[in-house]
């Protein structure tokens, strides 16, 4: 049982001219988004937004919906903050190590999930997230309730001294742009194609020959492994590694990013983290229960917004220059 | 008993039936024919309200029913056989036969049932995905017989069977046309529906292209033989 | 480790297996029907163990009452659930129906964390189960034995009016080709929103059984999905019986495990999950749809 959610066209940055000034237009407000938002909360932002950008790899891309990626994000982060501060690791080694344990773990979902389609799919990666969870829990190093705090910032490659700020925040732009382009790449790549092949008709794909699950595998990991960067860079930058890293309202919040912001589209789950994540801190502040927003908005854009706003956006916009050329 | 007027249908995007006109008054055995992908199945799914998209008009008994879902299609007294036979595997072959609830008085009773398909009351107890085609044919055509059903719509009754077989399901018709029902039937073998039926509508892409009525087959024989291909 | 303490944890076990047992039955029975994977059943489990405590708390309606009007009212929230949102996803692909239920699941779920916060609420034992019975190996509380028989009967109640009834070769009819059955003049849309009722009074039921035991926690429902997720996994959606095995028998390994190896009991179950998908990926009782 495959997951057809809607067909939007993957060209949501437009053709390749609007396309590049999209990105450079993106660039700019990177670049300068530290002096109009305070840098901490924009750090927190953009990991959550390449958190969402890996997984639409998976749903976007291959049609598998995950209910447990934040077991990806969360390993990330936590042994990042472990490494770096119980080990020492400068920056980029801790780095390293949390998207390691975070594309192991892939692997380790991967292998178990990736025959299973669709609903199954789905509660099996729900299922093997709650174990992450209890490991979480449990294990030592991660402090339960109170998690890994103050996780030293270090600095980058022994030169730049990430506890400023504004470094800690061009290091972690840096990092979502290198991760937003690739997504970009592998979506536009021969190997995004036959993933988009696969997704459409996956019989058709296994008669022709193609090792379909090896390519979903390889997906799936890919996709672990990007949330694993978020993580880890969310837990440096932060400097915190929490139970909430793990838990499910985590994997739930960005099935909500994606779909919000659109499926299948580049732009989609940035603009849905972004929304996302700060109309978390504005309800925080009122004190109107969240997860309750969550599900009203979860119910609304399933009944009657599936596209999400870039979807939205694009498919008005795709008509609007066919209406125009006739 | 039955009146399709500028009948279309579609499945998802293509526009299967194109104004389609027929008419089967009660008692009457009326047979659709015409080759594969011409819309016969269609047409019968049209009527039973299973068809999703379709305009124009259907009155069954003389109440429209273009709008009606399929439950309340048949609660005006329709019996299907659907093309698959659509027997549950999941049920015995007692519970197939007495699924379709009751819908008007005068449906056969089980030992009538059983006089006219003795097999069925030995697999009572088997279940449905073990019967062989033969036997499904006859349970499919068993139970709306049960309930009471006084239009029968059957799709390819005689699909796939042997001929002796072929030749019980003959038997099963004229027993259903001595009871005064009315049937629409498609049906590929027109040396069958030749036997049985009063007047056939041809089909083609989607429309009615000729009727003849049971006298006229031996003259227009040329002409059935080109529509059919045969 | 003595005796008395291994069958505690058996009878635990069993509890929370029969637990899992009607959270899964009521999950078979709804996805059969709908093809959707009610993620708010863990909700309705909780919402029959908060209505059986506001019956009590704000009316001083006892125990016994609630057993009965807890999952009635369970089920008519789910049946107007049904009708005005699910009812609304049956033409998409399933995994929508999923999220719809997902973010019911958060709405219910956060509407009680607001009103009544995370720790839970006490709930009495029923006058007349309070005590136990000395059966020599080990103590076996009166309500604990109530529990079991009451779900234990549940269960296969259900199971023998699905099977062995003619409502239930409805059901059975209809799960498997729905589109016929109404041509045979059965309302099936109706039936699907009674099947939904159903399945979700099972997990409300559970939710009063469990009240005494458990405490009564907008929380409940969540930490048992998961476990109830995987049950189903393992057990596959196909049959109606395997639910109710599964969902037994993974509750005494839990309970098991607990004696022996405590740390780990809690992933005993997905464990088992992982183990299963690479030998049979249908699930132990499952058939591919």
């Amino acid at each position: 049982m495959s997951l057809e959610l809607g067909d939007v066209s993957a060209s949501a940055t437009g053709a390749r001219g609007s396309g590049l000034i999209g990105l450079a237009v993106g660039v700019v407000l990177l670049i300068a988004a530290p002096f109009l938002f305070y840098p901490v909360f924009a750090m927190e932002v953009l990991c959550m937004a390449l958190f969402a950008c890996a997984f639409n790899l998976l749903i976007g891309g291959g049609g598998l919906l995950s209910f447990g990626h934040a077991a990806f994000f969360g390993a990330g982060a936590y042994i990042a903050a472990e490494t770096a501060k119980s080990f020492g690791f400068p920056f980029e080694l801790a780095l390293l190590c949390g998207i390691a344990s975070a594309t192991a773990l892939g692997l380790l979902f991967g292998l178990t999930a990736i025959r299973r389609q669709g609903l199954y799919f789905a509660m099996i990666t729900l299922a093997l997230a709650q174990a992450i969870y209890f490991l979480a829990l449990r294990l030592p190093f991660t402090n339960s309730e109170d998690g890994i705090q103050a996780v030293p910032r270090g600095k980058l490659l022994g030169l730049v001294d990430l506890t400023n700020n504004f470094a800690m925040y061009y290091v972690t732009a840096a990092i979502f742009l290198a991760g937003y382009l690739l997504v970009a790449r592998v979506w536009r790549s021969p190997f995004g194609q036959v993933l988009r092949a696969i997704k459409d008709n996956e019989p058709r794909m296994i008669s022709l020959g193609y090792p379909v699950d090896r390519y979903k595998l390889m997906n799936f990991v890919l996709s672990a492994a990007l949330a694993g960067v978020a993580g880890a860079v969310k837990a440096i930058a932060i400097g915190l590694a929490t139970l909430s890293d793990v838990d499910f309202t985590t994997s739930a919040a960005v099935v909500l990013m994606v779909l919000l912001g659109g499926m299948g589209t580049l732009l989609g789950p940035v603009v849905g983290a972004v929304l996302i994540v700060a109309m978390d801190e504005y309800l925080a502040g009122i004190g109107i229960p969240v997860p309750v927003v969550i599900g009203v908005i979860f119910i609304v854009i399933i009944l009657v917004f599936r596209r999400g706003i870039v979807g939205e956006a694009v498919y008005l916009w795709n008509r609007w220059r066919a209406g125009a050329r006739a | 008993m039955l009146e399709i007027a500028g009948l279309n249908g579609h499945y998802g995007e293509s526009h299967v039936l194109h104004g389609l006109d027929l008419a089967v008054g009660a008692g009457e055995v009326a047979t659709i024919v015409g080759r594969n992908g011409a819309g016969k199945t269609t047409t019968l799914r049209a009527v039973m309200g299973i068809l999703g998209k379709r305009a124009g008009s259907i009155r069954v008994m003389g109440v429209e029913t273009i709008a009606f879902p399929p439950e309340r299609v048949a609660r005006l007294g329709v019996g299907y056989v659907p093309e698959e036979r659509g027997i549950f595997a999941s049920l015995n072959v007692t519970e197939n036969l007495f699924l379709p609830p009751t819908l008007a008085e005068g449906g056969m009773s089980a030992d009538e049932i059983y006089q006219l398909f003795p097999n069925l009351k030995e697999r009572g107890r088997s279940q449905g995905s073990k019967l062989s085609g033969g036997e499904q044919q006859m349970l499919a055509i068993a139970r709306v017989l049960r309930t009471g059903a006084r239009f029968l719509i059957l799709d390819e009754p005689t699909e796939g069977l042997a001929p002796v077989l072929v030749q019980q399901v003959g038997r099963v018709l004229e027993a259903i046309r001595a009871r005064g029902l009315t049937v629409l039937l498609v049906e590929q073998n027109f040396r069958f529906a030749a036997r049985i039926s009063d007047h056939h509508y041809v089909m083609e892409s989607g429309k009615i292209i000729d009727r003849i009525a049971r006298a006229e087959v031996a003259a227009k024989m040329g002409r059935l033989e080109a529509y059919l291909g045969l | 480790m003595s005796a008395t303490a291994l069958f505690g944890q058996l009878l635990l076990g069993l509890i929370n297996g029969s637990f899992y047992a009607m959270l899964s039955l009521g999950l078979a029975i709804i996805f059969g029907l709908l093809a959707i994977v009610n993620a708010a059943q863990g909700a309705f489990y909780m919402l029959g163990a908060f209505i059986a405590w506001m019956l009590l708390h704000y009316l001083g309606i006892g125990y016994w009452w609630a057993f009965v009007l807890a999952p009635l009212a369970v089920a008519i929230v789910g049946m107007i659930i049904e009708r005005t949102l699910i009812a609304r996803v049956y033409n998409l692909p399933h995994l929508y129906g999923l999220l719809l239920t997902l973010g019911l699941l958060q709405i219910i779920q956060g509407m009680f964390v607001h009103w009544y916060g995370t720790s839970g609420q006490p709930y009495n034992y029923p006058a007349g189960l309070t005590g136990g019975y000395n059966l020599g190996f080990m103590f076996m509380p009166a309500y604990r034995a109530w529990v079991v028989g009451a779900s234990l009967t549940c269960c296969f109640g259900t199971w023998y009016a699905i099977e062995k009834t003619r409502l239930g070769s409805y059901l059975r009819a209809a799960t498997e080709n729905p589109m016929l059955v109404r041509a045979f003049g059965i309302n099936v849309p109706r039936m699907v929103t009674l099947a939904f009722g159903t399945g979700v009074a099972l997990a409300g039921l559970a939710g009063v059984l469990a009240a005494p035991i458990y405490q009564v926690n907008p929380l409940m429902g969540a930490n048992i999905l998961t476990t109830v997720f995987a049950v189903v996994v393992i057990g596959g959606f196909g049959s109606i019986l395997g639910a109710i095995v599964t969902g037994l028998s993974l509750g005494v390994l839990e309970g098991l495990s607990k004696v022996f190896y405590p740390e780990a009991s809690n992933l005993v179950i997905f464990l088992i999950m992982i183990v299963v998908l690479m030998v049979k990926p249908a699930g132990l009782f499952g058939q591919t749809r």
